[in-house]
């Protein structure tokens, strides 16, 4: 008997927390998505899908799902092809290369806020070295993190550094699975190092591939909140906005309950749909690996 | 062109495009640790200096007066290794449930814990978790920031995993000898996973130490923030922009965990390669 019940009495921790902090959740940003709170806020009045309406004919929520497709979408790109090439760099053997693994996978143990004031400094118009240096080299001086494009380039520039290392993690490991059979029977073939990297082993990596973007837009659409908040404050005038940054505005500055409840469930539907795809196409991965 | 030179070519140029990229990457951390200990004409210097001149503690003790930032650094350690410590006991018991019984509801359980793998409720559900916690009475305390995030599903398929690959005779075995399954667990599985345990360990602890929009909104209070919402603060109470305090409160954040994988980085490399955790 006792044997019987153990299994559920070693699952309950981690259910409780679970549902308790996961699932409620959920369900109750689907709830209050449907509600108002009064005026004097001693009231919720349902409105149906009023929230939702507000939000769609919002200009400034609009802006803020606009800016989140762009900055994941060059973020997620580049962050892959450039951690691609960097991985196959570094699965060369050549003298030092663990020294060069430690200085590259670095900004990995670094938070995304430490990331925003690394790069905030580092653009800053006074003190800034890459400022400095783009003078120099390109004849750009610029207020990095005041002003339009600049303040999205600085937010994808630093976004792309600290997603960098995981991606690059991933990729060599995936690389150092890779035979070196296959690789040496493409060099009796003949062909050239371009073809080989891109005809037989970027496809082999594609289910790593297919991982890091996910993982990626996770990163970038959700964590990337920090080093917005540390390096634009989603400004100039809500130009970096992005949806994450938005909800917390509407949630817990401005205090627009229902609005914020209903921009959660959007931010937790992306979130499904993201889960879902990742099941559906990526499962084998997750199960035979 | 023989063989031989062209690979030597090859290597030295891959040698070089290493250089660069490394030192590329690691820049920003360098000139953070440089530039906090450095005095501000130095750090306002133009053209901007590079390497550093000295050793500059005040930035240091000025970072403590702006914010109470050993307070803010217990705090920061506090959740984290309470955090690190429950993930660790929910993940290893829910495991071991996976792996070892076979029970009704094992499949149906099983995918409700699964569809949770990638959300960072701390993110993506950040309004209601903060009414339920608020409703619970819980903003700035401990319980806030680590209770909700004691349990993940990555860490319980993480042991689920491993606990699979130890041979079934050994339970039989200690079954024989009169063992408990809870004595089975801690006496022989446990032990066994010790590698499997330190690497989820610091791969939670360096998640949980650098969390940043959760403890942002449930500590108001100063002394019950963390080091990670401490940069901001100091970035924003810094009207004069010194940065060498800046970068003296960034590289306070940043240390705990970049020792911990220069340290650990075979162990750290391994694990998030063997799991997928969510960086």
């Amino acid at each position: 008997m006792r044997r019987k019940l153990l299994p559920y009495l070693l699952l309950m921790p981690t259910y409780v927390i679970i549902v308790l902090f996961i699932y409620l959740p959920a369900y109750d940003s689907f709830y209050s998505s449907f509600f108002k709170v009064s005026v004097f806020g001693n009231r919720r009045i349902f409105v149906g899908i009023q929230n939702y309406l507000s939000l769609f004919t919002d200009k400034d929520y609009l802006a803020s799902v606009r800016f989140t497709l762009i900055y994941t979408l060059s973020t997620v790109v580049i962050s892959i092809f450039l951690s691609f090439f960097i991985a196959l760099l570094l699965d060369q053997k050549v003298p030092g290369s663990r020294i060069y693994r430690t200085l590259v996978f670095a900004p990995y143990a670094v938070s995304h806020a430490v990331a925003g004031a690394l790069w905030g400094f580092l653009l800053n118009p006074v003190v800034g070295h890459v400022n400095y240096l783009t003078r120099i080299f390109f004849g750009i001086q610029t207020q990095w993190l005041t002003t339009r494009p600049f303040a999205a380039y600085s937010l994808i520039f630093a976004s792309i550094w600290k997603t960098l290392p995981f991606n690059i993690i991933f990729y060599l490991a995936a690389l150092q699975g890779i035979s070196s059979e296959v690789i040496e029977a493409s060099i009796i073939d003949g062909t050239n190092s371009w073809t080989r990297v891109w005809k037989i082993i970027f496809p082999l990596v594609s289910p790593i591939t297919f991982y890091l973007v996910i993982m990626s837009i996770i990163s970038s659409t959700f964590q990337s909140f920090a080093i917005i908040d540390v390096m634009t404050k989603g400004g100039p005038g809500g130009y970096t906005t992005n949806m994450i940054y938005k909800l917390f505005m509407d949630g817990f500055r401005f205090q627009k309950t229902g609005l914020a409840a209903a921009e959660n469930v959007i931010l937790f539907f992306v979130m499904i749909i993201i889960t879902v795809f990742y099941f559906v196409y990526g499962q084998k991965r997750v199960h035979y690996q | 062109m023989k063989r031989s030179t062209r690979k030597t070519i090859k290597m030295i140029v891959v040698e070089i495009l290493l250089i660069l990229t490394s030192l590329l990457i690691f820049a920003p951390i360098l000139l953070a640790i440089f530039m906090s200990i450095q005095p501000p004409e130095f750090v306002f210097a133009y053209p901007p200096k590079f390497l550093p001149k000295g050793f500059f503690v005040k930035n240091y003790f000025d970072a403590f007066k702006i914010v109470p930032f050993a307070r803010m650094a217990l705090n920061s350690f506090v959740i984290a290794a309470f955090i690190t410590l429950g993930k660790l006991i929910t993940g290893s018991l829910s495991g071991y449930a996976y792996a070892n019984f076979s029970f009704k509801g094992s499949k149906l359980t099983f995918y409700i814990l699964f569809a949770t793998l990638f959300i960072p409720a701390e993110i993506v559900l950040i309004v209601p978790l903060f009414k339920i916690v608020s409703r619970i009475g819980w903003t700035n305390t401990y319980w806030a920031m680590t209770i909700p995030f004691m349990a993940s599903a990555t860490n319980t398929f993480l042991m689920q995993q491993h606990f699979k690959t130890i041979p079934k005779e050994f339970e039989d075995a200690a079954r024989i000898d009169g063992a408990t399954s809870m004595q089975y667990f801690v006496k022989v599985i446990l032990p066994l996973s010790r590698s499997i345990i330190a690497g989820a360990a610091i791969i939670n602890f360096t998640y949980a130490w650098n969390m940043y929009l959760w403890p942002l909104i449930v500590a108001m209070e100063d002394r019950m923030k963390t080091v990670q919402v401490a940069i901001n603060m100091i970035i924003n109470a810094e009207s004069s922009n010194n940065w060498g305090i800046i970068m003296a409160g960034t590289v306070i954040a940043l240390a705990p965990t970049l020792i911990l994988f220069f340290v650990l980085q075979d162990l750290f490399v391994k694990s998030l390669v063997g799991s997928g955790i969510k960086g």
